[in-house]
């Protein structure tokens, strides 16, 4: 089934700063809340850049909690500040999400131990320290790298979450295809699949009509294996299409409620 | 080289259902019918034989010699049944069907409190198939029976306000049916649980043909069903109810008495019920509503088998 990531609760948005500025969890709780409502899967959690890098740490635990008392969801533990990461892992409760790692082995050599250790899944983008890779199959090539390095981890395919990268399609329009050929060719790299996730507010940065190029891309992603993105909850057509394509796709029964029974899970 | 065996990993499970005065647990698998080294199948399938609560004449004269002298009094025909060791007791209330006898919903509710004053095992009440007189019927049998948590059938897409209302509020369960869709049968689980009916007192009856006549079918969509509940459609999570009998005694391999080749009447006609009963078994179904008192009998001893563990 297909996994809504929801984006809201993050310190770049001016509600939530106000709410860790604050203590107040109210904004926390309602965001939380309205995401769920909305058919959000996991809760993404960022901190985002309000505090130094030793306050993060408590923020993320906080917000975590916040999060969890208010909602029965897991969270994506959204941050580059290990520390905080493994704040927000440690307070969670069940199945969270580390988001995320990359193919840098620095960087696999820390985030794959923790996720095993919390028993977390966890995002993984395809690029290292060279940068975005430019074509579909430079992007398997560090994917493969990400699987192998998880498996050596003893972390399981189902929960390693391959992102291919996706770049504003006003800047950077010849990477559209490039990953939406990676997704499909990631789906094959291993029995069963590594999942596969996307940043997707990403495709529409400063294009007019962001909305319907969001909507767009997710159906053509969906098509070709994507399982999860990182998406606008609230944006109800944006929903309805990740409802329709996921019906569409056969990978949940049609009934004719679909729309409103894919929010409910 | 050791062997690595593949597993499925299930991320959900059946919901489990109880019923009547003993809290009989049905459904809660977490994985494919006895797969017991992938997942858990806690609670065995049931079975049940059916009490007519007025004497049917259609029925075979095999049917009808196992029901010797209670067949026109449903609470001794009832009891028979528990002597014969079904895990439920399904009155079917023929009575109120219009070609039958007509008979009134106060009228047959009496019956079904009569029938579950006297057992001990869970009830099932099922109406006479007409969809208007059941929407008029079962409510008041469901008051009749408030507390017994009986299970109470069948409901359609065109009936299932009234029995559905009725069911929560005198703590029954039901069984949605629909004909062989596995959409139609989606979208009243939803209906029915948006009324407040938690979808644990909910199981579906895809309308079962038997060996011979569409089994096929009705295998397809009920293992579809169930690989959708395992992989976490909670609407497509509820236990399964099988009318075998009903549709195995109208097949000709049941009923022919002289075909040579097909061999004697007897054994085949049990085994036209009891193959159609473990085909179901394995697709997944959870209440198996049988006629014959034998056909359960050898439908346990399969049972016995494969509810042996294999894990490993």
């Amino acid at each position: 089934m297909f996994e809504i990531i929801g984006e809201r609760i993050n310190g770049m948005f001016l509600d939530i700063r106000e709410a860790i500025v604050n203590k107040d969890p109210k904004n926390v709780r309602n965001w939380a809340v309205k995401q769920a409502e909305c058919g959000a899967y996991w809760l993404d959690i960022n901190t985002g850049p309000v505090a130094s890098k030793e306050e993060q740490v408590e923020i993320m635990a906080w917000l975590v909690k916040c999060a969890q008392e208010a909602v029965d969801l897991p969270c994506a533990i959204d941050t580059t500040n290990w520390a905080a990461m493994e704040a927000g892992l440690k307070v969670h409760k069940g199945k969270a999400l580390i988001n995320s790692a990359t193919a840098e082995q620095a960087k696999m050599d820390v985030l794959f131990p923790m996720a095993a250790k919390y028993e977390a899944a966890i995002v993984a983008l395809a690029m290292n320290e060279k940068g975005v890779p430019k074509s579909a199959d430079d992007r398997c090539a560090l994917a493969m790298e990400l699987l192998a390095n998880a498996d050596g981890y003893g972390i399981s395919p189902v929960d390693l979450y391959i992102d291919p990268l996706v770049l504003p399609v006003n800047v950077a329009q010849e990477h559209g295809p490039e990953s939406l050929e990676a997704l499909r060719q990631i789906k094959l790299l291993s029995n069963p699949s590594p999942k596969t996730t996307i940043g997707l507010s990403n495709i529409s940065q400063k294009a007019p009509n962001r909305p319907l190029i969001n909507r767009t891309y997710l159906a053509m992603a969906m098509c070709v294996g994507l399982d999860s993105a990182i998406m606008d909850a609230e944006d109800a057509d944006l929903v309805d299409t990740a409802a329709t394509a996921s019906i569409i796709m056969n990978q949940t029964i049609y009934c004719d409620s679909y729309i409103k029974i894919f929010r409910q899970r | 080289m050791a062997v690595t065996i593949a597993k499925e990993r299930w991320t959900s499970k059946v919901a489990e259902m109880v019923i009547g005065p003993n809290d009989l647990k049905l459904g809660g698998e977490s994985t494919l019918s006895f797969l017991h080294f992938e997942g858990a199948m806690p609670n065995r399938p049931v079975t049940s034989l059916e009490v007519f609560d007025m004497e049917p004449e259609d029925w075979p004269d095999m049917l009808k010699e196992a029901f010797a002298g209670v067949m026109n009094d449903p609470v001794a025909w009832a009891k028979k049944v528990v002597e014969y060791g079904a895990d439920a007791v399904t009155l079917r209330l023929m009575s109120a069907h219009p070609d039958w006898k007509g008979a009134s919903a106060d009228e047959v509710a009496k019956t079904a409190k009569a029938v579950a004053d006297a057992i001990n095992v869970p009830l099932i009440v099922v109406g006479c198939g007409v969809e208007e007189k059941d929407g008029e019927i079962l409510p008041v049998v469901a008051e009749a029976l408030a507390g017994k948590k009986t299970l109470i059938g069948c409901v359609t897409a065109n009936n299932y306000k009234s029995i559905t209302a009725a069911c929560n509020g005198y703590g029954h369960n039901i069984i949605a049916s629909s004909p062989l869709d596995i959409n139609l049968c989606k979208q009243l689980n939803i209906l029915i649980n948006e009324m407040g009916l938690p979808l644990d007192r909910v199981g579906f009856d895809p309308s079962v043909a038997g060996l011979g006549y569409g089994i096929e079918y009705a295998y397809s969509i009920m293992e579809r069903a169930r690989v959708g509940a395992l992989t976490g459609d909670k609407t497509l999570a509820t236990p399964v109810v099988c009318f075998v009998g009903e549709n195995t005694w109208k097949a000709k391999e049941s009923v022919a008495p002289d075909v040579v080749e097909w061999g004697p009447l007897h054994d085949r006609a049990i085994l036209w019920e009891v193959t159609t009963a473990i085909t179901f078994a394995n697709a997944g179904g959870t209440v198996f509503i049988m006629r014959h008192p034998e056909s359960i009998k050898r439908f346990n001893a399969f049972i016995d088998e494969a509810y042996k563990s294999n894990a490993y």
